[in-house]
């Protein structure tokens, strides 16, 4: 039974950490004040908005929703992850040039569920890009450049995919 | 918010589990998936003192096929049971359910168990356990018991759980052949609690009349409601027009909905009449019959 605080390890975006948390600590705030990783936004914090999605093991999950302690040993991806050696991920370059942010606020969660949904289904249609992005609240983009730059990115990925065959 | 300051044990095995529970009683909670109870313990309107997170409880996570019928572990994630092909094949109307339930990353953390103890009228899996007339397998310390479903269930967001108990598996009788299932609910948006929602499940003879329905919603009183009239007036007929009217009038007349900022009472009973009509129309055609 642990009251106090107890250390964990996480890998986050490839790197390990050892960290010590309440058992109460969420895991948006481990990530965000613990480990320093402030890419991923907390906004409702029961479980609404979705801003704060991660990885957790390749799956999405809301980071409000989920005490620290119960991510222990998980690998965990989080915006922070997305690009590569400074180069923005192909789906975050899509977002740039299809407007599909405005205030960013929700961008890092919009991203992640996005990312996932283009692992699992490289060609969806609009209405699962529409239904996979419903998770999450935006209040700037009326959604529209959101679905716009998830297109893009899976129309670039076909292309490129067709290329190397 | 942040939760509130609580004593938290993580066990490996079911025994562990109810050890704790039965140590601790009605101080201690069970966090399946979290996505009710975490949202609670943040506003704080749930403060346990205990925790007993069974989320490292492995051998509570499965879908098993029985001989007529599915098992499945209560801590089978949502998405889990939602893609399982044994579920797909002998369950549809669960998998048409599970994909109902609030997002994607809500289904990856959501457990089977977690919905059913909860217990919120809203939710889809307790009206599709009422309607499969699912057995729910509740243990406690040295023993266990078994209860149907619609036992489970006994007010709003309330079971017949006691504090040392874990509810610990689903076991969903096979269904007769020539059975069709439909779960259809109205959301106002994608992902939100259904205002109403309902399961049927029509079995038709060679001659296309009903010879069994189940009929059970939710969002349409304090828990999940079976609409046993309406499934009486489907027994023996052909489930055309007249029928069909009647049967969903009788559907309606079983809910006793609330209102709220979503829908009016009035508007959710003219939900469940159409809802309710429109599911065993689909449900006859699935088992083959119809027009």
């Amino acid at each position: 039974m642990k009251r106090s605080v107890s250390v964990i390890s996480l890998t986050v975006s490839g790197v390990r950490h050892e960290v010590a948390v309440e058992p109460r600590r969420l895991l948006v705030d481990c990530l965000r004040d613990d480990l320093g990783l402030t890419g991923t936004h907390i906004g409702c914090e029961h479980g609404v908005c979705g801003t704060c999605t991660v990885l957790v093991d390749g799956e999405s999950v809301r980071s409000c929703l989920m005490l620290a302690v119960q991510a222990d040993g998980a690998t965990i991806t989080t915006v922070e992850g997305l690009a590569t050696d400074g180069a923005l991920d192909p789906l975050q370059q899509a977002f740039r040039e299809a407007q599909g942010l405005q205030c960013g606020f929700c961008t890092p969660g919009m991203l992640l569920l996005a990312w996932e949904l283009l692992r699992d289904h490289p060609s969806p249609s609009e209405a699962e890009i529409r239904e996979a992005i419903s998770a999450n609240l935006c209040r700037c983009t009326g959604y529209q450049g959101i679905v716009d730059a998830v297109q893009l990115a899976a129309e670039r990925h076909a292309v490129a995919a067709g290329a190397a065959r | 918010m942040k939760p509130p300051r609580f004593e938290y044990a993580a066990p490996h095995k079911t025994d562990e589990a109810v050890a704790l529970l039965s140590q601790h009683g009605d101080r201690a909670k069970v966090l399946a998936g979290g996505q009710s109870l975490v949202p609670l313990l943040n506003f704080r309107l749930a403060r346990p003192e205990v925790l007993v997170d069974v989320n490292r409880v492995a051998e509570l996570a499965y879908v098993r096929p029985l001989e007529s019928g599915v098992a499945i572990g209560a801590l089978t994630r949502q998405h889990t049971v939602e893609r399982a092909d044994v579920i797909r094949a002998r369950l549809p109307i669960v998998a048409a359910a599970c994909r109902l339930i609030g997002h994607l990353p809500i289904r990856h953390r959501g457990t089977i168990g977690g919905s059913l103890a909860h217990a919120d009228p809203a939710s889809e899996l307790p009206a599709v356990m009422v309607a499969l007339e699912a057995e729910l397998t509740v243990t406690r310390r040295g023993s266990r018991r078994t209860l149907p479903a619609e036992q489970f269930f006994t007010g709003m967001l309330t079971t017949a759980l006691a504090p040392d108990e874990l509810l610990t598996e689903v076991r969903v009788p096979g269904l007769p052949p020539r059975t069709g299932s439909a779960f259809i609910e109205i959301a106002r948006r994608a992902g939100d609690f259904a205002l109403v929602g309902i399961a049927a499940l029509v079995t038709l003879d060679d001659g296309g009349r009903v010879t069994r329905a189940r009929l059970a919603l939710c969002g349409a009183g304090p828990m999940p409601v079976r609409a046993r009239e309406a499934e009486r007036v489907l027994v023996g007929e052909r489930p055309d027009g007249r029928v069909l009217d009647e049967a969903a009038e009788k559907i309606a007349a079983a809910t006793d909905p609330p209102s709220d900022i979503h829908a009016s009472a009035a508007f959710r009973k003219k939900l469940a009449r159409h809802l309710g009509r429109q599911a065993i129309e689909l449900a006859v055609r699935r088992a083959g019959g119809g027009s």
